[in-house]
């Protein structure tokens, strides 16, 4: 079932000291196939679509929108959605806007703890383009680079009730079977990592810590 | 309030006293005296915040103009001190002694600008701008577009409008010339 | 010999699998009662499952050691433990479990086993976390664990017996007969441990679901998470049964059982949404003031008014 798809085995981790490249793993990451049964796939894409939960994270201006998300006015929690403080047992990422290279940076550490399937909401027009940050020094202008993602909400900012909205849209894909961003990050580990250590200039973390 | 810039005139030689809206002034001293003047402020006169310190550049004279804004919370004055420095790696006294937040906003300068300041605590640790490796930034002759095309990419298809053209067009056609 | 134990074993999975799949269901209903008082649908019923199955179906699944393992292996077995000795419908032969003649000691220690395990297991994935809210649940348990164990040897004076099946017998023939009536001072003092032991507000610091990050099962994701949620709603059943039978009389049927725990429930539900929550050191303080001495009344209540 699992399956590495690299030549390489093993990551550099050059960005820690000696020390501390005993403490980090530097396996690289393994992509995971369906179940071989399709009922099986079906019936986790559906459980997985009905219990979505959110990383507790802010990373942006839009991270305001989330907060409404559980209260009586929009009430997701109808939708499995829930708040989750820890990337371990969170599934979705919410982009909140905007992102600077020093989120970004927390934001990869964040994403490659979370443990798969796991999928990303990109919300807000920053992440696509950079919005009105299309000029910043510090914000970066197409999310898509650094993490796959698997929806863009746009908007400046959309309401709560579109992000209501794109959850749902989300719940479709997955129960699809079309939301495999995990995958494709493992696929194109290199390409992204490359990405990523363009514009985050002090790489002192390993380069994939799960 | 007067009374009081009119003493910071004779003590301290400030210049160019402007009253810019009821509980706003702003006063120039030079940067020699800048320290003396502050201390006084927030020990005798009662201005006992600091609001915030900021900086603003000045390249066509080449100078940064610092400002300190202090507040005083009985007389609901808030007083602007600006003080002129070069614009080359010149550096300023620091003022963490008298407020200790004030070390967070020169280790903020620094970084934005490369102001540097003596004694400052942790001045010399990244703030916002993790593994810089450009001029400061909000140095103008810093061109942030130039470096964020470069660095950040830009995704085809995104067109920009100067907002004051397109709303002219677009929200109110009728209004004719520009209002400036 | 063979044939009784195996039925007995069959007995004990179907009494397991009915109990779980209440108290997931009633963690629902519960969940939606308090999103309907706060003006809320909440979530569907099966909610709870669905979040089971799909933290099993993860894909991945990170281990910190064999203690990491181990630690919702032992959650689930002392989950699993308490039920085990508790019967849970009186006069049922399906539904007696293993009962025997000392089995609310066992009970007791199983309850807290779990916990230990947890400790055990949050400690090993090394998490900052996982180490403040062991030492806030422990700390806590530790508090509210007094009040409780002073009510449960004040009912083992009142009726001269360790053994739960005794105790309920005790308690048939009419409510008058329950110990809520016949030795209030007890079951008050248990009553204020329980809320402790659901985790509700305002004793919920150590869990603290959403605000902080969550306490002991911060680093347990996947597989293990499932299984602790799953111990949760067995775990919460359970102990629901255990003060039905000790308190409130027991049940002769599984719709008297559904109602009575309901509304034992309830009682943690209301206190929990009517008031915020407790820091730890506070909730501490709390047990070891009024509960505790309530508790140590319902000796002397007992020793004096009961046994003659």
């Amino acid at each position: 079932m699992i399956k590495s798809l690299s030549t390489e085995d093993t990551l550099e981790n050059s960005g820690l000291s000696a020390e501390e490249q005993q403490l980090f793993c530097n396996a690289r990451p393994k992509a995971y196939e369906p179940y071989p049964i399709k009922a099986v796939e079906d019936f986790a894409n559906w459980a997985r679509a009905n219990s979505l939960w959110i990383l507790a994270f802010g990373t942006g201006c839009g991270a305001i929108e989330l907060r409404p998300l559980m209260t009586a006015r929009f009430d997701a929690n109808r939708f499995g959605v829930a708040g989750r403080p820890t990337p371990r047992q969170s599934s979705v990422f919410v982009i909140g806007g905007y992102a600077s290279v020093k989120t970004l940076k927390r934001i990869i550490r964040s994403y490659e703890q979370m443990q798969g399937p796991k999928f990303v909401i990109c919300l807000g027009i920053c992440p696509v383009n950079g919005g009105m940050y299309f000029d910043s020094y510090n914000t970066i202008n197409q999310f898509d680079l650094y993490l796959p993602v698997d929806l863009y909400i746009t908007g400046c900012m959309p309401r709560p009730e579109v992000l209501v909205a794109g959850i749902m849209e989300l719940q479709k894909k997955i129960k699809q079977g079309r939301c495999d961003g995990a995958n494709r990050y493992v696929e194109n580990f290199d390409w992204y990592k490359a990405n990523q250590k363009k514009v985050i200039k002090n790489w002192d973390m390993p380069d994939y810590n799960w | 309030m007067n009374e009081l810039t009119n003493r910071l005139k004779v003590d301290f030689d400030a210049s160019e006293i402007t009253e810019r809206k009821p509980g706003l002034t702003t006063l120039k001293v030079a940067k020699d005296k800048a320290e003396t003047l502050i201390r006084e402020l927030r020990d005798r006169e009662g201005f006992t915040h600091l609001n915030f310190m900021t900086c603003i550049d000045y390249i066509e004279d080449g100078i940064f103009t610092l400002v300190y804004m202090l507040h005083n919370y009985e007389q609901k004055q808030t007083l602007g001190i600006h003080v002129d420095i070069g614009r080359d790696g010149e550096e300023m006294v620091s003022i963490h002694h008298l407020w200790a937040q004030a070390w967070t906003y020169q280790r903020e300068l620094r970084e934005a600008y490369g102001i540097r300041f003596p004694g400052s605590p942790r001045l010399d640790e990244d703030f916002v701008l993790e593994g810089w490796d450009q001029i400061p930034p909000m140095r103008r002759e810093f061109d942030t577009q130039k470096f964020s095309e470069e660095r950040f990419g830009h995704r085809e298809g995104r067109q920009s409008e100067v907002p004051r053209d397109h709303m002219k067009v677009t929200l109110y056609p009728n209004r004719g010339g520009d209002e400036q | 010999m063979i044939a009784e134990w195996t039925g007995k074993i069959a007995n004990f999975a179907l009494t397991l699998l009915i109990v779980t799949a209440y108290g997931l269901f009633m963690t629902a209903f519960i969940e939606r009662i308090i999103a309907k008082v706060q003006g809320r649908i909440g979530i569907p019923y099966w909610q709870p499952v669905i979040n089971i199955l799909k933290n099993f179906f993860k894909r991945t699944a990170v281990s910190h050691g064999y203690m990491f393992y181990l630690g919702p292996v032992f959650r689930i077995a002392g989950g699993i433990g308490t039920l085990a000795f508790i019967p849970v419908i009186y006069g049922s032969e399906t539904f007696s479990n293993f009962s025997m003649a000392g089995d609310l000691f066992l009970v007791i220690y199983f309850m807290f086993f779990g916990q230990l395990g947890m400790a055990l297991g949050a400690g090993e994935s090394g998490h900052p976390y996982s180490a403040i809210g062991i030492a806030r649940g422990l700390s806590q348990m530790t508090a509210y664990e007094v009040p409780f164990a002073l009510a449960v040897i004040s009912i083992v004076i009142q009726y001269d017996t360790l053994s739960i099946t005794e105790i309920v017998a005790a308690q048939q023939g009419g409510w008058q007969n329950w110990t809520v009536f016949t030795n209030w001072v007890a079951t008050l003092a248990a009553m204020l441990a329980f809320l402790g032991m659901t985790g509700y507000s305002p004793f919920d610091i150590f869990l603290a679901p959403q605000e902080i990050p969550i306490g002991p099962p911060t680093e347990f994701h996947s597989a293990y998470l499932s299984f602790m949620s799953l111990n949760r709603a067995l775990f919460g059943a359970t102990k629901l049964v255990l003060f039905m039978n000790l308190f409130f009389g027991g049940a002769t049927g599984l719709i008297e059982l559904m109602i009575k725990t309901w509304l034992i429930y309830m009682v943690a539900i209301v206190v929990g949404v009517a008031f915020p929550r407790f820091r730890v050191d506070q909730a501490i303080r709390f047990f070891f003031k009024i509960p505790t001495l309530i508790g140590i009344m319902s000796i002397v209540y007992a020793q004096m008014m009961l046994t003659s």
